[in-house]
């Protein structure tokens, strides 16, 4: 109960910022909608509507980084985790009323972007239902990092770490905008090393029903989700036990 | 009856005693000002009292219980209003009412008849559906104060609750902490002499950590052989070869 009080609170702190909500959830049409016109005009096989969605709602979550980290690190300088610390929330309820909030949005981002791109022309069927689901572990990494980076960073870092640096380096490192294969040699290793490339491939292939090849990239993310999860975690008890 | 009573309570940053060795107590129902000019150590002092954060060394009992040893009872009895305006800003008061309400697990009719006494109490009926982050400095010292208030506490610290307020704003919030003299302990923490003179019942100056001098506004001014309580916190300090 004290838990969802606290979720309920967190989720109002995110839907009621404009500006954050607007760029989150906003932007990620924009890309579908100015991709597509470019496709229309310079046919690129990685921009038809089909291929190119299911990478838009895997960047589109970098956006949930960015939400929980700016809430987690106005919470901490605004001074009100200090009055919550000494209420009788555990830290249980915290860190799940931080992350809870999110998870939702992610899959609502996630299910306007299909319905978007179904205006573009994007081919309408029950694998979109999978490929919403599928998104679930990527959309809790993304979460827990922000936990993570909210718990250790300054709201102006998380500006620009979470904002700028990760939305961008997560783009590059997932194929959405080029193929790796372009670049190569460490690059295209680091990128397959890291989750994004593998949450691209994974919704993509959801989406085409290919189920065998969603299942050889989904260990990665999971594994990266509980590594990222626990380390966010972590980070948080620490920064509680320190104020 | 003493409600807080410390025991050579230590508190250390690496290299800086933010506390040394604090020994104080602390009556049931009293308002106790905490004074001392900036790094004195007071703030550091309401964070160990209110189980913000542990001891290097020595404990304090509050309302019966250790700090060290049981805050989650400590915390059920306990309201802090941090030195900072600490509320959810894009809440309105309302709901931020409602917010404390809840972690403290109140039914819906408890919680509203909470908001409703705390508003009229503390003047917030004509912000209640204002966003707490747009408040000017003092309603968003009120609204702070209603929130320590809301799990009917026994204690409640009070840290620096005027800092930064304009002169009309602070003598509205003082007559709000007057209302709540005698019904709750409360220790408050400032550096505006007039605020300890015109709200305590007894001061503690402190300096660097340590407690230098504890008693009412008078035994202080007797104490450093003054009429003005100014000037007898400027000889205390002073002549503290600390």
């Amino acid at each position: 109960m004290r838990m969802l009080t606290f979720a309920k609170r967190c989720t109002k702190e995110i839907l009621r910022d404009p500006i954050n909500l607007g760029f989150g959830l906003g932007f990620p049409l924009v890309l579908l909608l100015l991709l597509s016109a470019i496709q229309s005009n310079i046919p690129v096989s990685l921009f038809e509507i089909d291929t190119l969605t299911p990478g838009i709602t895997v960047f589109g979550l970098s956006f949930m980084t960015l939400f929980s980290a700016t809430l987690v690190a106005k919470d901490r300088e605004s001074a009100l985790l200090q009055r919550l610390y000494t209420t009788p929330l555990s830290a249980f309820d915290f860190i799940i009323g931080y992350m809870l909030p999110l998870l939702p949005i992610a899959l609502g981002q996630t299910v306007i972007c299909y319905l978007f791109a179904c205006c573009l022309g994007l081919t309408l069927s029950v694998n979109i239902v999978y490929a919403v689901i599928g998104i679930i572990p990527m959309a809790v990494l993304y979460i827990a990092l922000g936990l993570l980076c909210g718990s250790v960073l300054g709201v102006k870092q998380v500006g620009g770490i979470c904002g700028a640096l990760l939305t961008n380096l997560s783009a590059w490192l997932s194929g959405v905008w080029f193929d790796l294969k372009l670049v190569g040699g460490f690059f295209e290793k680091m990128a397959n090393a890291l989750p994004f490339v593998h949450a691209t491939e994974m919704e993509k292939a959801l989406f085409s029903g290919d189920f065998e090849l969603a299942g050889a990239h989904i260990l990665p993310i999971l594994l990266y989700s509980v590594a990222i999860t626990t380390l966010a975690v972590f980070c948080f008890l620490r920064q509680m036990k320190k104020q | 009856m003493q409600t807080i009573k410390t025991a050579q309570l230590v508190k250390r940053y690496k290299n800086i005693t933010a506390v040394d060795k604090l020994n104080l107590e602390i009556r049931e129902g009293e308002l106790f000002s905490l004074l001392g000019v900036n790094g004195a150590g007071k703030t550091t002092a309401i964070k160990l009292l209110s189980c913000l954060t542990k001891p290097t060394s020595g404990d304090a009992v509050v309302g019966g219980y250790s700090i060290t040893k049981e805050s989650e009872k400590v915390k059920r009895l306990i309201g802090v209003s941090p030195q900072e305006t600490a509320v959810a800003p894009n809440l309105s008061v309302r709901e931020n009412l409602e917010l404390i309400c809840g972690i403290h697990g109140f039914s819906k009719k408890k919680t509203q008849a909470k908001v409703t006494e705390l508003s009229e109490r503390l003047a917030l009926d004509t912000v209640l559906e204002r966003k707490a982050g747009k408040l000017s400095g003092g309603y968003g010292r009120r609204v702070s104060i209603a929130m320590a208030l809301i799990s009917e506490p026994q204690i409640l610290f009070l840290d620096e609750p005027t800092l930064g307020l304009d002169l009309i704003a602070r003598y509205e919030l003082w007559e709000t902490i007057r209302s709540l003299k005698g019904k709750i302990t409360i220790v408050l923490t400032t550096h505006y002499m007039e605020e300890a003179e015109a709200l305590s019942d007894r001061v503690g100056i402190m300096k660097n950590g340590k407690l230098l001098a504890v008693g009412t506004v008078e035994e202080l001014n007797a104490k450093a052989n003054t009429n003005d309580f100014e000037s007898a916190f400027v000889s205390i300090v002073k002549e503290s070869a600390i």
